[in-house]
């Protein structure tokens, strides 16, 4: 191996380096993100935690494209996030599947790729694939008030699948699923990024998903919205549901909770 | 359905009581008169029944008007000059071209508004003033204008409806294009869609149902538009021109018929705009 080629393995997929954020609001600047550093490499699941307000989704929205950084610096596969997103290096899942209600599921995870422009039998072929995917196939045809919350967000989570995209950037896609429909797409999930060595960052307020998910665990806090801890999980990267009641897992989750109670002690 | 027959033939039957009964207490001055020329004494039932079969009462009574309509609808060729339905044809023509240009004319401005910084600055009060000004007054002007530089005839009618019916698509539509949210609109920004991909795909399907709803007020609007250019004109034919020949000679029953038969072209328009509106709507999964 070249020293070029061990660089570009190296390389991180996506760092962050002294980036702040303030929104000019009516009361006054709010610092939604200071002196973020972060490093994120080829493969990763990471996890955002902390409190409401922290600067999670923001720094998800830097990272896409959908604000821009006041100060410090970003990039995404070795680019600047507006490059990153032309060439539609991620897929984003907002908080709300937000499908559009004229057009069927199919429909649905079919409008990414006609945007990009896959043409017709490539579309069927993926559209295909990914509802198997998120166990949705028999749903293709159906309006989505036609499907419950936890299946138009797999839905969604499926339209930001459906193209090639490394980076798969999720922002709290499962916060109002029931516990059931939850582990299971966890697992479902899980068993995606394995089988397709895809970045993931993942936006969630559970303590006990972030540890099962992760490969590291971003812990934030808010006033101003920063990185307080970041670990590295030593659990394998097959994991079992089970996985969860062993005390290795339960150290981890231990660890994050000690980190989130610090960033709050700070608060106060 | 089923529910609403019985409220809905309520209030059909009180309607018509209630205008049995003013066409007895508006003609009645005239019946008396006519009696007393006569030197005649009406009975009671006599005065009611003479009220009611007048040749130009102040207020027709209802089978009056329903009578002059089936004569001059069914009984008359379509092609003489006395046909309701010649009339009305003439009055339609120019309301669907009026109401074409002025949906066209609609969408145009409120996709350049929606689009265009400067024109969302500056055309929308401008189409807000030119609803300011009365039509009565304005009509006249585009029928001269218009004829001075040759164009008579259909045009300069459907102009006049053009200018009525586009402000309710105007306005309509730059809410209906506007209506996707932040979120969505975010979403195509990380597919990095183009702006005609957004329009395409995600504006304009988001107006359909502001659409519809405009385009039911513009076909109202354009066929009064189409009635008022008809006045100014001294038109021959169209619905306006029997309203106004109707007046010069107080032939009132053939003003009710008129605008009897305007309010049924009306509600058969708007009608067609309603089921164009529940195919489209259902086919998108919308209704
Ligand atoms: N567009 C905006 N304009 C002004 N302030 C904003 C904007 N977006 C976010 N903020 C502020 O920035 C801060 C961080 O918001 P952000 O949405 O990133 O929090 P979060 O960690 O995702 O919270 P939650 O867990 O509730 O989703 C908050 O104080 C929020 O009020
Ligand atoms: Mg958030």
């Amino acid at each position: 191996m070249t020293a070029a080629q061990a660089n570009e393995t190296a390389a991180p997929v996506i760092s962050a380096k002294g980036l702040n954020l303030t929104f000019q609001t009516n009361d006054g600047p709010v610092h939604a993100l200071k002196d973020v550093n972060l490093e994120i490499n080829k493969g990763d699941f990471v996890s955002f935690i902390g409190p409401s307000g922290c600067g999670k989704t923001t720094f998800l929205r830097v990272m896409a494209d959908l604000e821009k950084p006041t100060a410090g610096s970003i990039t995404v596969n070795g680019v600047s996030p507006e490059e990153a997103r032309k060439t539609r290096a991620y897929g984003y899942v907002f908080q709300h599947a937000g499908l559009y209600p004229w057009r069927t599921i199919g429909g649905n995870i079919r409008l990414p790729l006609e945007i990009m422009g896959y043409t017709k039998s490539d579309q069927d072929e993926r559209v295909k694939r990914v509802l198997d995917l998120v166990e949705l196939s028999g749903f293709e045809k159906k309006f989505p008030w036609q499907l419950s919350g936890g299946m138009q967000q797999r839905a969604s989570i499926a339209r930001a699948l459906a193209f090639d995209a490394d980076i798969l950037l999720m922002d709290e896609p499962f916060g109002a699923l029931d516990e059931i429909v939850r582990d299971h797409l966890n697992e479902q999930l899980l068993q995606l990024w394995a089988r397709t060595n895809k970045t993931i960052g993942f936006v969630t307020h559970s303590i006990p998903e972030a540890v099962y998910l992760s490969t590291r665990i971003v812990v934030m806090s808010p006033r101003p919205g920063r990185i307080t801890d970041v670990i590295e999980s030593t659990l394998p990267r097959e994991r079992p549901l089970d996985i969860r009641d062993t005390p290795e897992f339960l150290e981890i989750a231990h660890r994050v909770r000690e980190g989130l109670r610090a960033g709050h002690a700070y608060d106060d | 359905m089923r529910k609403s027959f019985l409220p809905v033939l309520t209030v059909v039957a009180a309607i018509f009581v209630l205008w049995y009964a003013m066409a007895v207490v508006l003609n009645a001055a005239w019946a008396k008169d006519q009696a007393k020329r006569a030197g005649v004494e009406l009975s009671f039932s006599e005065l009611v029944a003479d009220t009611w079969a007048q040749d130009k009462p102040k207020l027709p009574a209802p089978h009056q008007v329903a009578a002059e309509i089936w004569e001059t609808t069914v009984e008359k060729k379509i092609t003489s000059k006395r046909s309701l339905v010649f009339h009305s044809g003439i009055t339609l023509s120019s309301t669907l071209l009026g109401f074409v240009l002025g949906t066209v004319l609609g969408i145009g401005l409120a996709v350049g508004i929606v689009y265009n910084r400067v024109m969302d600055m500056s055309v929308m009060p401008w189409v807000i003033a030119s609803q300011t000004i009365p039509i009565l007054a304005i009509a006249p002007m585009i029928i001269v204008v218009l004829n001075a530089v040759g164009i008579s005839g259909l045009l300069p009618k459907a102009i006049i409806s053009m200018y009525l019916s586009f402000f309710p698509v105007v306005v309509g539509m730059v809410k209906g294009l506007r209506s996707p949210d932040m979120m969505q609109l975010d979403q195509m920004r990380t597919w990095n869609a183009t702006a005609s991909q957004q329009f395409w795909k995600l504006r304009l399907p988001s107006s359909m149902p502001y659409l519809f709803a405009s385009l039911k007020i513009a076909m109202a609007a354009s066929l009064v538009g189409a009635i008022v250019g008809e006045l100014p004109t001294g038109a021959v034919a169209g619905l306006g021109a029997r309203l106004l020949a109707g007046s010069y000679y107080g032939q009132t029953i053939q003003i009710w018929s008129a605008l009897i038969m305007a309010a049924a072209l009306a509600a058969c328009l708007v009608a067609i705009i309603g089921l164009i509106q529940r195919v489209t709507l259902k086919r998108m999964g919308m209704a």
